[in-house]
């Protein structure tokens, strides 16, 4: 089977959704959303705990419950999707290659393709822990997993490493469920999670949170029987002297998220070194005319709602893209002094308000975000505190672009 | 009653079943483990060696070099991956005199296809080496060759040709009554049999003290390993050895059959038979090791670590001998792999000189069908078996592309896989740069499902090993 379309979009989660709704009320019709679940709602699905939604919809919804207010507008616009359905290959040329049961392999030669993948945990392998490699290690999606939509428990007595907001939540669910979470141990003097996280989901259950802490053996031959941590100095190096046992029978891993880009890889397109995603413009818009990224897939938030906003300016690009309409040609390069580890987007193509979002390598305190053209600061924005675990955005307006000097804005964190 | 009892299904017990089970005899295969491949034959570095590494005139040269001629026959037969991508020994100028020493072994060993290469050359054809290297031997029979696919499709061949597998049969005794053997199991079930074949691996000096041989003592080497991403796996094209010093063969870069680039092994004498533990010296090792090798080797690509136990034996070399009906296989560390096919047809040699294999069964089949060849196939092709059965048109494992269709067949074809991990080495479910975070879940549907065993039994690599404690809360 090969067929046509005008807007491929990869990914039926929120991502996903947002980019198809956007691009629907935008005119597009003739639009096709490849879903490799059996549902669409992307990793909501199994995110059950509430808290999504606040700045969208100003309200408290679970993750299923934010994901089904998508679907229905993807529903009522009848946009098509297709479920069970695995996109193998994407060419520099927009050809999609998918499978299923009911089509088989089949391609789609598509006008604008959506990138909207999103992200997969970082596994432990990666981390070279020493030990055993026996049951009872997973990573804390693989565990919300198995709770949340398998309804099995993984785990009884459970120490997590990394404090990623999965980990956090998993913390909670697993002793709601009955499970004993010994700790939690961050390798990073601070946590990557969101603060909210941090007390809700451990300090209401009297979780320790252990900063500077990694797991440095796990131990057992068939299931885990134990981990042993330590405390690590300036340079993430554990102290041999405060190694300690704790028993327990399952380590859970949240250790970070990796937008899951092999397709966008197989596009030829090249990726961000820091972000592990896509370049793009203010639209979202690729190296690849026509093509789109948004949501976890181009960088990983820690909110839902701006993975929405993000993929709404995707789907909107992508209509216009589409309708033929093309920007004007400005081509000004954000760039970042290390202490602001990336922007999204990394340039700027038009002059028109553009909502910058990025993140910092550090926790900074009294600090001023500022951006600068050339000599001249267009922004200086005064900040208590940032952190690696919240996402940052400040709002640039066309006038503010449209008045630049040079071609270059450069973001930094300044005393 | 069975002709034939062999103990240790890892990669030589296996071609051993699959070469006896051509003949007209029964055959049985006993393993302690949940599935085949369970010990050295797991975690190796899966390399077919050319054959210059061992003494001259020693058994390990004579199975290496006889091995590796066979490897790609057996290997086709069996519709297992297997990949002539040539071998290196490389050294630096203090280290040309052993080169060359290798060099003169390798020709007296009888392995063809052996060359010198001068500087420029090796960095012309491998350009990814460290700088400092000036000399290397080119052996152009080195192959890659993946260890465990080679004994599942080994054992599933003897199994398709009537031989049987008792698995978790952890024996415990071997006692000869009236003429035959009796092994028993801990667990209480026993075999009887005329002929004991002991390829127990690390065990096999335990399983050679119960038929009465205590010549021979087996000490566990550690070996560990790093696996990195695919995107790493054309980062050398051929097998990269460096000179090696009495401990083994050094750690070796070497791309996978399945695109990955390993790095190992380390070498380090243990007590424990089953300690496969990995080590933070061990990780720092590889790391000091390889990068004598490969210059700039992205280690932060590495999607796993692991550890397998070399049966290094006491005599230095393979231990092979038959005596009273007992053939015993002990020492078979590296060139193990290699050795395999070889020393299968010495078994078969042995017990054909001892009358005990005449006719040659009327439907013997050599041949086994590919465990990868749905991802082989073309577009067409796929969509026909997809429109037959619908499975194969779900992917599971999203970073190998493994379909439903491919794990159900996993599951059903000789030797069936019985756990998570059974189903990641046969289907490689699991093992791409996720490590199963996404497709476990489904695995263990898939396996509770075909084996009508509830959820919560599913295991990852049998006995203790649950991965579920019981339902959740609101589910009981």
């Amino acid at each position: 089977m090969s067929i046509k379309a005008d807007l491929v979009i990869v990914g039926g989660g929120p991502a996903g959704m947002s980019a198809a709704v956007a691009a629907y009320d935008a005119g597009v019709r003739d639009i096709m959303i490849l879903e490799r679940d059996k549902s669409l709602g992307g990793i909501l699905r199994q995110c059950i705990h509430n808290g999504f939604g606040l700045h969208r919809f100003k309200e408290e919804l679970t993750g299923p419950e934010y994901a089904y207010r998508y679907e229905v507008q993807v529903r009522e616009r009848n946009i098509p999707f297709k479920l069970n359905t695995m996109v193998l290959d994407i060419t520099p040329d927009k050809v999609v290659t998918a499978m299923n049961s009911e089509d088989g392999l089949f391609t789609i030669e598509a006008k604008s393709i959506i990138l909207a993948m999103g992200c997969r945990e970082r596994p432990k392998g990666a981390l070279n822990i020493a030990g055993n490699r026996p049951a009872g290690i997973f990573t804390a999606g693989t565990a919300q997993k198995f709770v949340n939509m398998d309804g099995y428990m993984p785990g009884k007595k459970v120490v997590i490493l990394g404090s990623g907001d999965i980990g956090l939540i998993m913390a909670r669910r697993m002793t709601l469920e009955g499970a004993e979470v010994k700790a939690v141990c961050e390798l990073m003097p601070y946590s990557g999670g969101l603060a909210r996280n941090i007390e809700q989901c451990l300090n209401d259950f009297g979780i320790p949170l252990m900063l500077s802490h990694t797991v440095v053996e796990i131990h057992g031959k068939d299931r885990v029987t134990g981990v042993t941590i330590a405390k690590v100095d300036e340079r993430r190096r554990p102290i041999a002297e405060t190694r300690q046992y704790i028993e327990c029978d399952t380590l859970l891993l949240s250790v970070g998220l990796l937008p899951e880009n092999e397709l966008t890889k197989s596009a030829n397109l090249s990726l961000d070194r820091i972000t592990g995603g896509a370049s793009v413009d203010q639209n979202r818009q690729t190296e690849i005319p026509g093509v789109y990224a948004c949501g976890n897939v181009l960088h990983v938030h820690d909110l839902v709602d701006y993975v929405s906003e993000e993929s709404e300016i995707a789907g909107r690009a992508a209509a216009d893209f589409i309708n033929g309409k093309t920007a004007s040609g400005r081509d000004i390069d954000l760039v970042t002094d290390g202490k602001v580890r990336y922007t999204v987007p990394q340039k700027i193509t038009a002059d028109e308000n553009v909502t910058v979002y990025f993140r910092v390598a550090d926790v900074y305190r009294d600090i001023r975000i500022v951006v600068r053209d050339g000599d001249n600061v267009i922004i200086n924005k005064k900040k208590q505190k940032v952190a690696p675990g919240e996402m940052e955005t400040v709002t640039l307006t066309r006038e503010m672009i449209e008045n630049m000097s040079g071609n270059t804005l450069s973001f930094s964190i300044e005393a | 009653m069975y002709d034939i009892a062999i103990i240790g299904a890892g990669v030589v017990g296996g071609m051993i079943a699959r070469t006896l089970a051509k003949y007209n005899i029964s055959v049985v295969l006993l393993d302690k483990e949940s599935d085949v491949a369970m010990g050295a034959t797991k975690a190796n570095s899966a390399i077919v060696h050319a054959g210059f590494d061992a003494k001259e005139g020693s058994l390990k040269a004579r199975f290496n070099v006889r091995g590796s001629e066979m490897m790609e026959q057996v290997t086709r037969e069996l519709g297992v991956k297997y990949n002539n991508n040539q071998s290196l020994v490389v050294g630096f100028e203090h280290e040309r005199a052993e080169v060359e020493a290798i060099y003169e072994r390798g020709l007296k060993n009888g392995v063809k296809g052996l060359r010198l290469l001068d500087k420029d050359e090796l960095h012309t054809i491998e350009p990814n080496l460290n700088k400092d290297l000036t000399c290397a031997l080119l052996a152009e029979t080195g192959a890659i060759v993946c260890p465990y696919e080679l004994c599942i499709a080994a054992v599933g061949n003897a199994m398709d040709n009537g031989a049987e597998l008792m698995l978790d049969f952890e024996v415990s005794a071997i006692d000869k009554k009236d003429g035959t053997y009796v092994i028993s199991a801990a667990d209480g079930r026993k075999v009887e049999t005329k002929y004991v074949i002991n390829s127990a691996g690390v065990y096999s000096d335990k399983i050679a003290a119960m038929t009465g041989d205590a010549d021979f003592t087996i000490t566990p080497r550690r070996g560990e390993y790093m696996l990195l991403d695919k995107e790493c796996g054309n980062f050398t094209q051929r097998t990269i050895f460096h000179t090696p010093t009495k401990m083994g063969k050094g750690i070796l870069v070497s791309p996978t059959v399945d695109g990955n680039l390993l790095l190992g092994p380390t070498a380090t004498d243990i007590e424990d038979k089953e300690d496969t533990s990995t080590t933070a010296e061990g990780f720092a090792t590889i790391f000091a090791k390889a990068s004598d090798n490969v210059a700039n080797i992205p280690f932060n690509k590495v999607i796993t670590s692991f550890c397998g136990l070399r049966a290094t034996g006491s005599t230095g070399d393979f231990i092979i001998k038959e005596r009273d009906g007992v053939i015993t296989l002990g020492g078979i560390e590296s060139p193990g792999l290699s050795s395999a096919p070889a020393i299968a047809e010495y078994v078969e040699d042995m017990l054909k000189d001892k009358g005990a294999l005449t006719d040659v069964k009327a439907d013997y089949v050599a041949t086994r069908k590919p465990a990868h060849y749905f991802r082989e196939l073309t577009m067409e092709q796929k969509n026909e078996i997809i429109a037959k059965d619908p499975a194969y048109g779900r992917i599971v494992c999203r970073c190998e592309g493994i379909t439903e269709g491919e794990i159900v067949e996993a599951i059903k074809t000789n030797p069936g896989a019985r756990d998570l991990d059974g189903v990641k080495r046969r289907t490689r479910s699991g093992m791409g740069r996720c490590q199963g975070g996404f497709c476990s879940p489904t695995v263990v549907e898939l396996i509770a499902k075909e084996c009508g065993v509830p959820f919560e039994s599913v295991t990852k690599f049998g006995k203790g090993s649950i991965i579920n404690y019981g339902k959740t809360k609101g589910d009981k």
